[in-house]
């Protein structure tokens, strides 16, 4: 794999097709954390795949221009917030206490259906936007760092090719 | 519970941590490994644990492979003594 180009059109195009139907069985097994197997961990991490593949699809000149820190960190801090927040709710009568259901806010449909609940599927999409921020940040933040190392050092892995970029 | 199926995936699961073990070559030994973290996915869903298997296979073979090429790609593919 080069430095600064992509892979190749094959994988460009496979890439393309996938990552929106990554990205909608990763909302999928999150909305339905509170039916079937997963949640809101196991959808964070299949939507941060895509968005990995995307970095691996494109190479690191596509990622360096898209992906920004600033916003993927206020994402990790408003998952982790919405979390805790969601949790004292309900601090009245006990810490976690399923206020929404209880009281009959909002998804308090029979147990067994999408639309049950209360809290726990507004929990499972704040866990996982915070898994997805936080692995997102982990994959760009390693691959665009030794980047970043790359040019200021000027030889990289390879004498002859490396850190001649810009 | 299928046990020939079991033994077979649970054999070709020694064999590919044997090949990432041994290789030299460090992206032969990632692709071996993605593959051996989906054939035990496949044996987690088998022993009825599906919640463990979705993990295995997204953490396993998506992103734990993929930080495993980014490092290859920064560093070097052949093993050296």
């Amino acid at each position: 794999m080069n430095k600064d180009e992509s892979i190749s059109v094959i994988v460009r195009t496979v890439a393309n097709l996938l990552f929106c139907f990554i990205i909608v069985y990763g909302l999928y097994i999150i909305m339905h954390g509170h039916l079937s197997p997963g949640g809101g961990f196991q959808g964070g991490v299949i939507i941060a795949a895509s968005a990995a593949l995307l970095f691996v699809a494109y190479g690191y000149k596509f990622a360096d221009e898209k992906y920004s820190e600033k916003g993927f960190t206020f994402l990790k801090s408003a998952g982790a917030l919405a979390f805790t927040g969601l949790a004292f709710a309900g601090i009245g009568i006990a810490f976690f206490y399923n206020i929404f259901w209880h009281e009959q806010i909002v998804l308090y449909g029979p147990p067994g259906t999408l639309f049950s609940a209360g809290i726990i599927p507004f929990m499972n999409f704040a866990v996982g936007t915070k898994v997805l921020a936080g692995i997102v940040i982990g994959v760009f933040t390693l691959g665009l760092f030794q980047m970043a190392k790359g040019e200021t050092d000027g030889d990289g892995r390879e004498e002859g090719g490396g850190g001649a970029e810009e | 519970m299928i046990w020939p199926l079991d033994i077979i995936l649970l054999c070709f699961l020694v064999l590919l941590s044997l090949i990432t073990a041994f290789s030299r070559d460090l992206l032969a030994a990632t692709v071996a490994f993605s593959i051996y973290s989906l054939v035990l996915a496949i044996v987690f869903a088998q022993l009825n644990a599906p919640d463990v298997a979705l993990t295995e296979a997204a953490v396993g073979a998506g992103i734990t492979g993929l930080l495993f090429v980014v490092a290859i790609t920064r560093t070097t593919r052949w093993e050296e003594d």
